[in-house]
């Protein structure tokens, strides 16, 4: 670069360490302490994207995460590479490589550019209007707004970086690190608080700490040498600690709140291994100051978004803390006495300044006055009214306003400038207090929204609640964190405090052009691209609230959230629609403040991590013996054991048979079990299921079945009676949580009366389920002892035996209709029973199966499995198990709801049983039932919830649900399927075995 | 995320807690003797208002206990917890 735009500096950028960095491909350098967006504006780089909707060129133009331009694709690796980073917000590491996002094929000439040239065909809402027919056409928009449009790419593999989360907690946290949070956590500390600090920059101090003018004081030193002496005393405070580098992501009710610490975004590539990327703090706080600072406003005139066209607060910044000069022939546009702070920066560094234009008729602050000392010529009463330069500004234009300052009169004057600071006034940063769900009011005197009523404990100091002359920040931090306190005297109550006072003020929300205005481009929201115009075209085409006017326009809805646009949006529609800005409320700000990885939020919960994972003591074993596993709730369950290259069909079909012919083994440890105990605990029973108790014997197991109030099934199981006043309840896998917490519920809220405890021990026994004709010899050779005949020990039995020191809970009872014992043991037990089963069951060849087995031999039998072919909408008598609803009990749960004009409909869908016209040919589970394929639209009558081919029976078979299922039994329906249409008959629920003579062996 | 006092354990954080929706909807004695519109008020029918509303919350990761809690809803303050079987408070 020719040009010399590093300035002799500085204390905050180290010119001993030259960084060097890509962007677009070129190889530049910059100096540790500069952002992405100083080393550019060193290198004379404005330019560094183009727009959203009409790909105009765009330059930086702020110095923080207010930047609505400077976006950038950080890093060029698949797994690493970010979108959407703020290179005013990114610090420098050497290695850096970027590039712009949204302009393709290049950020010099952009083919979407053409879209500014038809930019009156793109009027607000114009993708509402115009690519919403024919609907059909959407995938062939999308086609092209994708490739013309959106913000950068995602990473294509894995995130390989790591992330943490923390917990915080702490009396006081003060979110911003500039002079009034610094005092607050001075006040706090001194009055022994435990303080956390949040600041999102590198280094404290916010904007004062550059701060170079003469008339600024506090107790007669230079402001910023009081505030680095306040900052070195509060490192050294133990009751303070301090997180730089960490930005405030959202403020939750009860003053919980999350932060974002960046760990190792500065460091080069290489430093950043084996540490931890970025890290979420998870804050509960006592109390909450937020000293957040405000934002500069730009100002709303045609043209107002050239490369070259900055916030007159980020020129200063980019000369007094990065020794970066942003142009050699400066013109300021402003309305306020802030940027002239800007004109003595750019005066003191050398740089070369052409005029200033104010709006206002004049000021006589003494700011202003030294300005005017310095003989800068300065235009007031005057606008700018047009810009010109494609890729960098190069001249403005500028036109005396009227007495009203509504429309530009005299003749135009034409100003050399490549850079153009504009200041527009200052927006407090009052998005945290709304995300908290703060109440703002507005302020007429500034035109800002302030913060007003909070539930919450917590406070807003400094320029965040509308304080913007240092006099007043000072004071009235020390003030009101005081009274926050509650703390009568301070260190710094003698405070003397010297500056600039503001006496003139005049805002104008879009400011008076030469020309028409559909005929000018003054931008509110620089990333959406939306202006004025799309406003107030809003506004004629009906909508009001200003909620549906940032949506129609999209102004305030990019990654900014609308930082820089939003005061100006309101403005004009409250101009245009002659409303008060009070009255018209403010769009909603929501978290996270600034965007988050998403890294960040899932922190180490990932891979493994993501859930957790519960597995049977006998998981070894299943895992040794080839097992696929299948997720039920948290539970790993052994779907099948495929040998020898089997398919997951062919696994069951021979499983399935097996299990039939000679002997079959289930893990079956993840069923819920609660134990129950009580004087009441039969009673209990009885309220809860839909059969009757009273007469279930000691020793005896009873299938229940369980409703909601609502009438309709929620879970099922086998309870058995093991003494007196004590069971043992079995629930699905699924269920077993929500059954427990509904049975307490129940007990401590309903019936509290009842003599009733309960104790989930699901994780406390191991269950191995051995089943077949074949499955009374195998039990008999481990249990030598036990009696197994049919009188001693028959079906829905219970017997408690010991092997060797082991005590074992052996229920007979059946699941797949086969002869079948439970053996219940303590579960660090749980494999050893299992391998002693399948060594006893060797000579019987004892096949493990999977859940899928167990599927296919349930529906052989027609046992539902609710969530399977229940789905919260099926009653018992819609199941056809009329058979378990007690006539005789008073009241149960759900009773009342049996006959409720709804429940008794003959019409609803019931259970049926389908067989297929062509026995091969098995149903697709969540297919559709119809009767007439012609008819359009066809009704839809039912959906198959279950489908095996049953290797026993040789022929495919389905339970399903179905309108009027029970009437339709015999009847031919249709399945229709993409590639065909399925016959089917409707049948009998239970296929296999009807005479349920297979239980006995 | 609320702050919530358990009666029986203290301050804790929300993610312990389920809620179960409005509180004092007791479970009629004899739900033969009712009408149909009569469950269907006891079955489907809250309130779901803007201000003070009177619900059940348990500590489902903790003691395992339901209680009360008086929450306005319309900025989730809770004015009160108090105990089941107790009156709700007059606020
Ligand atoms: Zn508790």
């Amino acid at each position: 670069m020719s040009k010399n735009l590093r300035i002799n500096n500085k204390q905050f950028v180290d010119e001993t360490r030259k960084l060097s960095f890509v962007f677009n491909g070129k190889k530049l350098y910059g100096y540790k302490g500069d952002t992405l967006a100083s080393a550019l504006l060193s290198n004379d780089i404005h330019l560094v994207g183009r727009s959203f909707k009409y790909h105009r060129p765009r330059g930086i133009m702020t110095s923080g995460s207010e930047e609505p331009n400077a976006i950038l694709q950080i890093g060029n690796d698949d797994a690493l590479t970010e979108p959407n980073v703020r290179a005013t917000e990114i610090e420098l590491y050497d290695g850096l490589i970027c590039n712009s996002q949204n302009c393709w094929p290049s950020v010099k000439f952009d083919i979407g550019g053409i879209n500014n040239f038809l930019s009156p065909l793109l009027p607000a809402g114009f993708y509402y209007k115009t690519f919403m027919w024919p609907a059909s056409f959407w995938g062939k928009y999308e086609y092209f707004i994708r490739k013309s449009a959106g913000l950068g790419k995602s990473p294509t593999k894995q995130d390989p970086d790591m992330y943490d989360h923390r917990y915080m907690h702490c009396d006081i946290l003060i979110v911003g690190g500039g002079v009034s949070g610094l005092i607050a956590a001075k006040i706090a500390s001194d009055d022994n608080k435990k303080v956390l600090l949040l600041e999102d920059k590198e280094l404290l101090g916010g904007s004062l700490i550059y701060d170079d003018n003469d008339i600024s004081k506090i107790d007669d030193q230079k402001s910023s040498e009081w505030l680095k002496k306040l900052i070195d005393n509060i490192k050294n405070d133990k009751n303070i600690i301090i997180k730089t580098r960490t930005s405030l992501a959202a403020y939750h009710n009860y003053n919980f709140l999350l932060a974002r610490q960046n760990l190792t975004d500065h460091l080069s590539v290489n430093d950043r291994n084996n540490k931890i990327r970025q890290r979420l703090y998870k804050i509960r706080a006592k109390k909450v100051i937020i000293s957040t600072g405000a934002i500069e406003r730009p100002q709303v005139f045609h043209n107002n978004d050239r490369p070259g066209i900055m916030l007159a607060s980020a020129v200063k910044k980019y000369i007094d803390y990065y020794g970066v000069r942003c142009g050699l022939e400066n013109v300021i546009f402003t309305n306020n006495d802030s940027a002239y702070e800007t004109a003595l920066s750019l005066h003191k560094s050398g740089t070369k300044l052409n005029a200033i234009v104010d709006i206002r008729d004049n000021s006589s602050s003494e700011i202003v006055n030294q300005v005017k000392g310095l003989g800068i010529q300065i235009y007031w009463n005057h606008s700018v009214v047009d810009t010109k330069g494609y890729k960098r500004i190069n001249k403005v234009t500028i036109m005396k306003l009227n007495d009203k300052g509504n429309d530009v009169i005299g003749k135009k004057i034409e100003l050399n400038c490549d850079c153009l600071s504009v200041s527009g006034g200052w927006t407090p940063m009052v998005h945290l207090f709304t995300q908290s769900g703060g109440k703002l009011k507005f302020d007429n005197k500034d035109n800002i929204f302030v913060p007003d009523k909070t539930n919450l404990n917590q406070l807003s100091i400094g320029s965040a609640k509308g304080d913007f002359e240092l006099d007043d920040v000072l004071k009235n931090s020390i003030k009101d964190t005081k009274k926050f306190l509650n703390i009568e005297n301070s260190n710094f109550d003698k405070i003397d405090v010297k500056c600039s006072k503001e006496k003139d003020k005049k805002n104008i929300w879009l400011l008076p052009s030469d020309k028409p205005l559909s005929k000018t481009k003054p931008f509110l929201d620089y990333q959406n691209d939306s202006t004025a115009k799309d406003i107030k075209l809003a506004l004629r085409e009906g909508f009001k609230s200003i909620e549906h006017v940032k949506r129609y326009t999209t102004t305030g809805m990019g990654t900014d959230q609308g930082k820089l646009a939003n005061m100006h949006a309101l403005g004009i529609v409250a101009d245009t629609t002659n409303t008060n800005m009070g009255d018209l409320g403010t769009t909603t700000f929501r978290p996270p403040y600034t965007p988050l990885t998403f890294g960040t939020i899932v922190g180490r919960n990932v891979g493994q991590f993501f859930d957790i994972f519960r597995k049977t003591p006998m998981h070894d074993w299943h895992v040794d013996n080839n097992a696929k596993f299948e997720n039920v709730g948290q539970w790993k369950r052994a779907w099948y054991y495929p040998k020898d290259g089997e398919t997951m069909y062919d696994a069951v079909q021979r499983e399935s048979k097996a299990a039939r012919e000679s002997s079959g083994i289930l893990d079956a440890s993840t069923l819920g079990k609660i134990d129950i105990q009580g004087t009441d605990a039969n009673e209990f029973l009885n309220r809860v299921y839909t059969n009757a108790w009273s007469k279930l014997q000691i020793g005896k197991c009873r299938y229940g079945l369980m409703l909601n109030e609502d009438g309709m099934v929620y879970d099922d199981g086998v309870t058995t009676k093991l003494g007196e006043n004590h069971y043992l309840m079995t629930t699905t896998t699924g269920g077993a949580a929500n059954v427990m917490s509904k049975l307490e519920d129940y007990l401590q809220t309903e019936w509290p009366e009842l003599d009733v405890f309960l104790t989930s021990v699901t994780d406390h026994y191991a269950t191995a389920s051995v089943c077949g004709p074949n499955a009374k010899k195998i039990i008999n050779k481990i249990f030598k002892n036990l009696d197994l005949s049919d009188e001693s020990f028959p079906h829905m039995s219970f017997k408690e035996v010991k092997l060797g020191n082991i005590s074992c809970r052996i229920m007979r009872i059946s699941f797949t209709g086969e002869l079948s014992y439970e053996i219940n043991v303590e579960a660090s037990y749980g494999k050893y029973i299992w391998e002693k089963c399948i060594e006893a069951g060797k000579e019987f060849n004892i096949t493990p199966y999977g859940t899928e087995t167990m599927h296919l031999l349930r529906a052989e039998k027609g046992f539902i499995i609710v969530g399977q072919d229940t789905d919260g909408t099926m009653t018992p008598v819609d199941l056809q198990m009329d058979w378990i609803i007690s006539k005789k009990k008073y009241d149960f749960i759900g009773k009342r709801s049996l006959y409720r004009s709804d429940t008794i409909r003959e019409d609803r869908k019931q259970l049926v049983g389908l067989l297929t016209d062509d026995p091969n040919e098995i149903l697709e589970e969540g297919a559709q039932l119809i009767k007439d394929g012609n008819k359009n639209p066809v009704d839809m009558l039912g959906h198959v919830t279950s489908s095996y081919f049953s290797p026993t029976l040789k022929k495919s078979i389905a339970l399903a649900i179905l309108k009027e299922g029970k009437k339709l039994k015999g009847q031919k329906l249709l399945v229709p399927m993409i590639d065909k249409t399925i016959k089917v008959t409707v049948s009998d629920t239970i296929f296999l075995d009807k005479e349920n003579e297979r239980i006995n062996g | 995320m609320f702050l919530i006092n358990c009666p029986y354990c203290g301050e804790r954080d929300q993610s312990e807690f389920v809620s179960g929706g409005e509180a004092h909807i007791a479970r009629p004695k004899q739900p033969t003797e009712l009408n149909d519109d009569q469950w269907a008020e006891y079955l489907f029918m809250r309130k779901n208002i803007k201000g003070i509303q009177f619900e059940r919350w348990n500590h489902a990761h903790g003691c395992r206990k339901w209680f009360n809690v008086a929450r306005d809803t319309s900025n989730d303050k809770i004015e009160k917890i108090y105990k089941m079987g107790e009156q709700p408070p007059k606020l």
